[in-house]
């Protein structure tokens, strides 16, 4: 499959900070994919993602976004209109005083025609569920309201992938499932790139990729069944498993037997029921043939 | 408590004023203060008084929200009047008064003045909304642009200003709450010892109002903003025929007014 984001050895530290944020990072993330980051707080997770619209630029290796230099500074634009940035707090990346003059925002800086910069705005906050708050004040909407005013007023770009930086962090449980229902709708409908940074395992459990990010380094990359059956590694990651992953090993632990693993509450629940199941025939199976012998 | 504030002072609505462009509107009020100050006679402070109520009673705006814009100036407006009552020369009311009756109508002609010059102001801001007003004022003074004055940067700030007003009242009010909690007390005391009980408020409002700047400023260059160059508009204004007959009825006044002063009335 073809990559769309390249990280190629990229090293990265503050101006004025002795330790590197980034530590030689090595990654490509495929077109059309649903990628999760995770790692604790100061890992480099939202440096890693700054640096996929060029906010940040490495000091050492090199970006490539859809084959295009970030560290290039005339191409600036190119880079950032592929990639749309949906950051932690909704409040301060909203700019406008009407829902849907925010999201012309972005068109708006682009040049983009007025008519189309009106086809643009109504498709994207149609796409995000908040076409009939387009008149509303952003700051009457609620956190997960704001969150996907935010994501449409980066569709409206019509860009290539979106990254999402802890866009749950400050959201009630209702309001992240929003967003996350909302950035997999993108991913999945409509073809696009995810980038999703968190710190919730479940919201993950459905993603193509997940990576674990650890002092700047990447410390594990790999399908979401395969990272979260690794106990060993969550723990010395300092990340929790995610609860279905944590019953099933539990219940096996207790002397259950599952084949695989299962993280969605649907497949979890299916799985016990199985084995549940297959518990209760073999019982009876052996009480039937009990008298025989 | 804080939440109540409406800044702006807009008046939403859908009469003839409100669906004027605001650059009209704009227009409109500076021709307005330029007639307002050729009045001289009564018959021209009547014709301006005229003009402002026809202009009022279009916008449907209730005189008693009127008042209240003008209540503020109340005490300058007093002041203006005594001065002038004291300070003009002319026949006195009765001998030996400094009272004169020219002190009188020249008194009562400032209060005219101060009172419509506020009330045609206001009638802008009641009856456009913020947004409207910034839009309207960057392509009326982009001209200066040429002069390298930065029209779209301060037109920027203006609505991003107003974007953030509720977000900081209500930020305003968590922190007050927050120190309420911790027993801070804001409403009893001397002028001073309240003044010194805001500063724990102020501290961590400006330090989250840096960061939140900080963050916007990230935010709108991801999102591709570099500056008004290349620029457009999702919403465009358009001149309507409803706004050159405004604006030649308000040149039409201001004939009048010139014409007025001119014949010495």
């Amino acid at each position: 499959m073809e990559p769309i984001i390249v990280f190629e050895n990229v090293h990265f530290n503050y101006p004025g900070d002795e330790k590197e944020s980034l530590h030689g990072i090595d990654l490509s993330v495929t077109r059309g994919s649903f990628v999760a980051v995770l790692g604790q707080n100061g890992s480099g997770k939202s440096t890693l993602a700054k640096h996929m619209n060029a906010i940040l630029v490495p000091n050492e290796g090199r970006v490539l976004v859809d084959g295009i230099d970030t560290a290039d500074e005339s191409s600036v634009l190119d880079v950032r209109r592929r990639v749309g940035m949906v950051f932690q707090n909704p409040d301060n990346q909203i700019v406008a005083n009407v829902v849907e003059d925010d999201v012309a925002f972005a068109p708006e800086n682009l040049g983009v025609e007025p008519k189309e910069i009106r086809r643009r705005v109504n498709a994207a906050l149609r796409l995000v569920g908040m076409y009939e708050h387009r008149m509303h004040a952003p700051h009457l909407l609620s956190g997960g309201q704001k969150q996907r005013v935010a994501i449409a007023g980066v569709i409206a770009m019509e860009p290539e992938i979106i990254v999402l930086d802890e866009p749950t962090a400050m959201l009630d449980p209702q309001g992240r499932r929003e967003v996350v229902d909302t950035a997999f709708s993108l991913c999945r409908g409509k073809g696009m790139t995810v980038v999703l940074i968190t710190h919730h395992m479940e919201e993950c459990i459905d993603a193509d990729r997940v990576l674990i990010l650890s002092e700047g380094r990447l410390t594990a990359d790999g399908r979401p069944e395969e990272i979260f059956a690794d106990k060993a590694l969550l723990e010395r990651e300092g990340l929790e498993q995610p609860e279905t992953a944590r019953l099933l090993r539990e219940l096996r632990e207790a002397g259950m037997k599952f084949p695989g693993e299962a993280l969605k509450i649907d497949d979890c629940a299916n799985r016990i029921a199985q084995a549940l199941q297959a518990e209760e025939r073999s019982r009876s199976s052996w009480q039937k043939s009990s008298p025989k012998s | 408590m804080l939440r109540d504030v409406t800044l702006g002072q807009y008046f939403p609505g859908n009469t003839v004023v409100h669906r004027l462009d605001p650059r009209t509107k704009i227009l409109l009020v500076v021709i307005y203060i330029v007639a307002l100050f050729q009045a001289q006679s009564w018959i021209g402070y009547g014709l301006v008084t005229l003009v402002t109520l026809v202009c009022m009673a279009l916008s449907k705006i209730k005189p008693s929200s009127m008042f209240k814009g003008v209540k503020p100036m109340l005490f300058i407006i007093v002041l203006t009047a005594l001065l002038n009552i004291f300070y003009t020369e002319g026949t006195p009311v009765r001998p030996g008064w400094i009272i004169t009756w020219e002190g009188i109508a020249r008194a009562v002609q400032m209060m005219l003045r101060i009172i419509l010059l506020i009330s045609g102001t206001f009638l802008l801001t009641y009856t456009t909304s913020p947004i409207a007003l910034t839009d309207g004022l960057e392509i009326l003074l982009s001209p200066l642009k040429k002069l390298k004055v930065p029209v779209h940067e301060m037109t920027m700030m203006m609505s991003m200003a107003l974007r953030f007003i509720p977000t900081l009242i209500a930020e305003t009010d968590k922190i007050m709450s927050a120190q309420k909690a911790r027993g801070a007390d804001f409403e009893t005391g001397s002028l001073i010892q309240r003044a010194k009980a805001l500063l724990p408020i102020l501290v961590p409002l400006f330090v989250s109002a840096f960061k939140r700047a900080d963050e916007l400023a990230v935010a709108m260059e991801s999102r591709c903003y570099h500056g008004g160059e290349g620029r457009t508009r999702m919403k465009q204004l358009v001149m309507r025929p409803r706004d050159y007959i405004a604006l030649v009825l308000g040149l039409l006044f201001l004939a009048a007014m010139i014409v007025l002063k001119r014949v010495g009335l």
